[in-house]
């Protein structure tokens, strides 16, 4: 009886907690939707990917029906511009507005803002990557691609969305500038990219000592998303994604609480 | 009930509040008063959890602010100094988003946004994007937000800057109104609007309460609190001052003709005594038969206790 009691007052904490995700979400895809800025993104991005995978990515001179190289291997550029821009104004702009003091006064959990916010801009960047299945149409139309490696693509790709969208979403919280959280998510997110690229493991590995390389390797994106590519959901890659997610997100909530000291 | 003890608030090494103390009951509207940069807004935003205090203890309904932020702040509707509305929303979708997030849904939800939207006036701009609304209206659409559920606890800073002179008294109503009910806590610095609709006042400076108590209680502490003003005609100044000087129970007197008439500030010999000193004050006149037009006690002024117990911006730049 006792107990019974106890687990329905969780589970109505619990519930109060998802709508109070859902709320803050709500909002935040609204005010997407709300300004053409949404529709500029996702013009701008399926255009880019479009331009990227058939011109870039010889997509028609490869003749294979496989869409890691010429499409997936381009998303590690295209997501380091365009996930600061979708994501540079989460705490930013509520800084800069004094809204930050209404929505931390509200009776939430801080966290829950932290992550409402987060899955609303993550949801949004899965809507325009949803977008781009003209791509997969033509490839099943040409030929006969592995669809598994198309649906591992993909979930590489959304998941290297949300690491880059934690990182800005920290970078948001650090500065009422919105500029300025852009620029140094990009720098971030290059870096952690960068960390795994070929022709940076390959200067390092004649520098520095061989465990140190598979360290800075273990730590990037390139690595990471490489795996997704070629057609595997590795668990450690999961792991690695939810973790740069989930370390992002709890240091935004050790930074907003400096903010509201200060 | 709202109790504050000994608040403290550093920002780095300057200290904003400086051990504020002081508790409000149901049916207590609070005015709080102080140059700017007293300490109001900081301790407002101590109070609604927004920030952290130093040191010190805040309780909100018996829900420590700290400890139990959530329960505290269910409690309380608060309108920020600057008063903050996301501006890419319609007036509609930010009320009904501050409904959701304080738990209302369907009809519930429906009943509080027209309440409000009644309540500051927002009818004709309802449908309206904020950032196309004058600042006026972007104030009360804050403070509509602070009143969607129904608080028992009213926290607003400032809440009738940027309204004009109807909008002012229509914000005042409302205060004293609500403050029939409930706890509000309000700042301002504009002393009618404390006379206007507090019941109890709290002046502010450099961090800590310098004065505490009704309207009425602070007045009495200005200078000319408790003297009789009288104007008499036909009569030479001199003659007025050395009778009135005469009196037992006067202090200082001061007189100065004006025109045909004579005005004459007597101060009372003793403070408290402002009663005892207009009867006899009026004896005299009696008795002398001058002509009178005017005999009065002065309340006493709060915007001379305001200057006199708190020190301006250029002294403390000074100092």
């Amino acid at each position: 009886m006792g107990d019974s009691l106890v687990r329905t007052e969780q589970l109505t904490a619990m519930n109060e907690g998802f709508r109070n995700v859902w709320t803050i979400s709500k909002r935040e895809l609204g005010g997407y939707f709300n300004s053409p800025v949404a529709y500029v993104f996702i013009v701008i991005f399926l255009l880019l990917t479009g331009f990227f995978t058939f011109s870039l990515g010889f997509y028609h001179e490869r003749g294979q029906a496989s869409l890691a190289e010429p499409f997936f291997s381009w998303h590690p550029w295209l997501y380091l511009f365009l996930v600061p821009s979708v994501g540079m104004r989460l705490w930013a702009e509520e800084r800069r507005s004094g809204t930050l003091e209404l929505l931390l006064t509200m009776p939430i959990a801080p966290w829950q803002a932290i992550v409402g916010k987060f899955l609303a801009s993550w949801l949004f960047l899965a809507i325009a990557l949803a977008l781009t299945f003209p791509v997969v149409l033509t490839t099943a139309y040409l030929g006969d691609p592995d669809n598994g490696a198309i649906i591992s693509g993909y979930v590489g790709s959304l998941l290297l969305a949300g690491a880059y969208l934690g990182v800005t979403e920290l970078m948001s919280a650090i500065t009422r500038n919105q500029i300025i959280a852009f620029i140094i998510s990009v720098v971030v997110c290059f870096l952690l990219l960068l960390c795994g690229w070929e022709p940076v493991t390959q200067f390092l590995v004649n520098h520095v000592p061989e465990g140190l390389v598979s360290l800075v390797k273990g730590m990037s994106t390139w690595h990471h998303f490489g795996t997704f590519q070629k057609g595997l959901i590795d668990l450690r890659d999961v792991v690695y994604f939810g973790s740069v997610i989930g370390f992002s997100l709890f240091t935004t909530s050790v930074v907003l609480r400096g903010v509201r000291g200060a | 009930m709202i109790t504050v003890e000994n608040l403290v608030k550093e920002f780095g090494t300057k200290r904003a509040v400086n051990g504020v103390s002081f508790e409000v009951k149901p049916g207590e509207v609070l005015g709080f008063l102080g140059p700017n940069g007293a300490g109001k807004s900081t301790t407002m935003r101590i109070i609604t959890g927004f920030m952290p205090a130093t040191s010190g203890r805040v309780t909100v309904g018996g829900h420590d602010i700290v400890d139990n932020p959530l329960a505290a702040k269910r409690l309380m509707g608060y309108l920020p100094e600057s008063a903050p509305s996301y501006s890419d929303m319609t007036v509609h979708g930010f009320l009904n988003w501050a409904a959701e997030m304080r738990g209302l849904s369907g009809a519930a939800r429906k009943d509080a946004i027209r309440r409000v939207t009644g309540l500051c006036f927002l009818e004709n701009v309802l449908h309206q994007s904020v950032d196309t609304l004058s600042k006026g209206y972007r104030h009360r659409t804050c403070l509509a937000q602070a009143l969607i559920h129904d608080p028992e606890i009213l926290i607003l800073d400032e809440p009738t800057d940027g309204l004009d002179p109807n909008q002012k008294f229509e914000v005042r109503q409302l205060i004293r109104r609500m403050g029939e009910k409930k706890i509000i806590i309000f700042s301002t610095h504009i002393l009618e609007e404390v006379e206007a609709c507090c019941t109890r006042a709290i002046i502010i400076d450099r961090g800590a309460v310098v004065a505490n108590g009704t309207p009425a209680q602070l007045k009495a502490k200005s200078e000319l609190a408790g003297s009789v003003t009288v104007r008499v005609h036909g009569v030479g100044v001199d003659a007025v001052r050395s009778k009135l000087a005469q009196l037992g129970v006067a202090g200082k007197v001061s007189a100065q003709s004006e025109g045909n008439s004579v005005s004459a500030r007597i101060q009372p010999r003793e403070r408290g005594q402002g009663a005892d000193l207009a009867s006899a004050v009026a004896d005299v006149v009696a008795k002398e038969g001058w002509r009178f037009d005017e005999l009065h006690t002065e309340e006493g002024r709060l915007d001379d206790v305001f200057r006199a117990i708190t020190k301006p911006d250029t002294a403390k730049a000074a100092a």
